[in-house]
């Protein structure tokens, strides 16, 4: 795995600080993790996402914010190849993930989803121990042996800050957690495989300020050693957070009464909250518009 | 007290109208349809409990069936137990395999294909079916061929059993929360993956209380067997060759005999089939309530 030292990031970002004519996203180090090129998606004739391209870089947080029913979480959910499990669930155009094209013919969902991991909006823990619950991608991935999932287990909770938490009862049911302590969980278990990116969809929805906090200083601590990519209903968050933001909005077409989800305007967060080119997303981020 | 003393009296009470009586009727008409219910249940358990209870001993389970005419105190049915339990074994084994594969192939791979919807159906249609069709369909492919043997019973009890385990395993597998598999799907996990690690266990406890109800219907059925294992007298430890003999046959047989004896047999025999009807039943809620506690 790529180890970035944190203060590159630091320096990274201070050296990109935005000016207003800065609007294009500015290439960084390292080749994109995502590149979408063009990219609509479709549940059987409802065309969900219309003609989406971004690009999502390495060892960023990306946020996707917008109203609801724009798409985020469905573009959200192409990234790993979830959607193939929604029957007529189908994607036209390009996406790249470090290179490889993710749709095409002979690229193995699961081999995707092994590499890019995905957090849920509602904490959905296995009725199973947290031991179980964290053990349980590294055991599917073919780690028997208990020591080495010992250290996995333990690695990934400190690294979700559950660890001091949960270290005297590993072996109690996980659905005995709070939501906080259930998400953090779930963070876990996705970070227990070592993926790549972690894609999250509304993590913070069903939790409390206190355990939101607790999981976006989690996301700020890991993201020198993930890629992440977070659906938010949340503008504060998404300023709290993330280092890019794409704004997604819905599209009406009051002729054919059809709508669809649009990508507004995509750069660097500050922009978006501070500057943004658009007056729908200016709209949007003042609270003027829904 | 004194903030009290200083507002009027609020009447929270229900007023007199209408709407009360009619809730007043419709909660009488649901206690008379409760009584309703549990008067014929109630009456068949009294029967059955009153006539069989003084036939049964221990000598009555275990010993033989009398072949000539002999009073109530003589003899058993040891032979028809043994039978039951080969028999409706045998037809555990061929149909719940089957059925839970059958289910988790329509919940977790066939989706809304056409194959999957034409097995659910198929399923719904087979539930439907009267239990002495069965018996006949297997009496006419296998029977007419091999001969009357526990196997041809086993089978015609599968065939009942078959879409009971199917639909019930289907329903709890139907209540396993697709968050669990989409997190399972996320962490790289394939399908079989998936329904061996989360979904199973997620609804194992339903699946035996629905396998073992699926058992305690088919230790009942009587049509089934009429044509296929030939009821006999002694026991026949070859399921695979020979007539054989069952409880629901048995009482059958013995019920519409002309003799005292026979018929008090008759009794004995049929509490001993609720009694294992009621074991099965508990044993059904005992697992469902285990399962569902360790789920939580």
């Amino acid at each position: 795995m790529d180890q970035q030292p944190e203060q590159h990031v630091v320096a990274h970002r201070r050296r990109t600080e935005p000016t207003a004519q800065q609007r294009e996203v500015q290439p960084t180090r390292g080749a994109p993790v995502f590149e979408a090129k063009n990219v609509s998606i479709w549940y059987s004739a409802f065309r969900a996402v219309t003609d989406v391209s971004l690009s999502v870089h390495e060892h960023e947080i990306t946020a996707f914010i917008g109203p609801s029913g724009c798409g985020k979480t469905t573009v959200l959910r192409t990234l790993n190849r979830m959607n193939d499990l929604v029957v007529g669930a189908r994607v036209d155009g390009v996406v790249h993930y470090r290179g490889a094209s993710l749709y095409s013919k002979d690229v193995s969902a699961t081999a995707v989803r092994r590499r890019i991991g995905m957090v849920f909006q509602k904490p959905n823990p296995f009725p199973k121990s947290i031991y179980d619950n964290v053990a349980y991608g590294p055991r599917i991935n073919g780690v028997r042996n208990r020591g080495k999932l010992d250290e996995i287990v333990e690695r990934s909770l400190r690294q979700s800050a559950l660890w001091d938490e949960v270290k005297d009862r590993l072996k109690a049911s996980a659905l005995g957690l709070s939501g906080g302590q259930a998400q953090r969980l779930c963070i876990a278990r996705t970070l227990a495989v070592e993926p790549d990116v972690v894609l999250m969809d509304e993590p913070c929805s069903a939790l409390d300020p206190i355990a939101t906090a607790a999981i976006e200083d989690l996301m700020r601590d890991i993201k020198s050693r993930y890629t992440i990519v977070i659906v938010t209903h949340n503008m504060q968050q998404a300023t709290r957070v993330s280092d890019r933001t794409a704004f997604f909005s819905v599209l009406r077409d009051d002729k054919s009464d059809t709508r669809t989800g649009v990508l507004v305007e995509y750069g660097r967060t500050e922009h978006i909250f501070q500057d943004p080119t658009d007056s729908r997303t200016k709209a949007y981020v003042t609270g003027r518009m829904g | 007290m004194t903030v009290a003393t200083e507002q009027p009296k609020l009447d929270l009470r229900e007023p007199p109208s209408w709407r009360r009586t009619k809730n007043r009727i419709a909660t009488a008409l649901m206690v008379l349809a409760m009584v309703l219910v549990v008067i014929p249940l109630g009456l068949v358990l009294y029967t059955v409990i009153a006539r069989g209870a003084s036939v049964i001993s221990w000598s009555f389970l275990t010993s033989s069936i009398p072949v000539q005419v002999a009073p109530a105190n003589v003899g058993g049915i040891g032979p028809a137990i043994v039978g039951t339990i080969e028999i409706v074994g045998l037809a555990t084994l061929l149909a719940v395999p089957l059925g839970v594969l059958g289910a988790i192939y329509l919940n977790e791979y066939g989706g809304k294909n056409a194959l999957a919807r034409v097995i659910g159906f198929m399923a719904d249609v087979m539930t439907g079916v009267p239990s002495i069709v069965m018996g006949l369909f297997i009496f006419s492919i296998w029977v007419l061929h091999f001969g009357f043997s526990g196997f041809a019973g086993a089978l015609a009890l599968g065939c009942l059993m078959l879409p009971i385990v199917i639909r019930s395993s289907d329903e709890m597998l139907k209540l396993v929360p697709d968050s669990l598999r989409e997190a399972s799907y996320a962490l790289g996990a394939t399908r079989a993956r998936v329904t061996l690690t989360v979904v199973l266990p997620a609804a194992v406890g339903g699946i035996v209380s629905g396998a073992l109800l699926a058992v305690a219907r088919a230790a009942g059925e009587t049509a089934p067997l009429l044509f296929t294992i030939l009821t006999v007298t002694t026991v026949n430890r070859n399921l695979f060759s020979g007539a054989n003999t069952a409880l629901p046959s048995q009482i059958f047989a013995n019920a519409t005999s002309p003799y005292v004896g026979a018929q008090a047999r008759a009794w004995g025999a049929a509490l001993t089939l609720v009694v294992i009807a009621f074991i099965l039943m508990l044993v059904a809620r005992f697992v469902t309530g285990r399962f569902t506690r360790q789920g939580r």
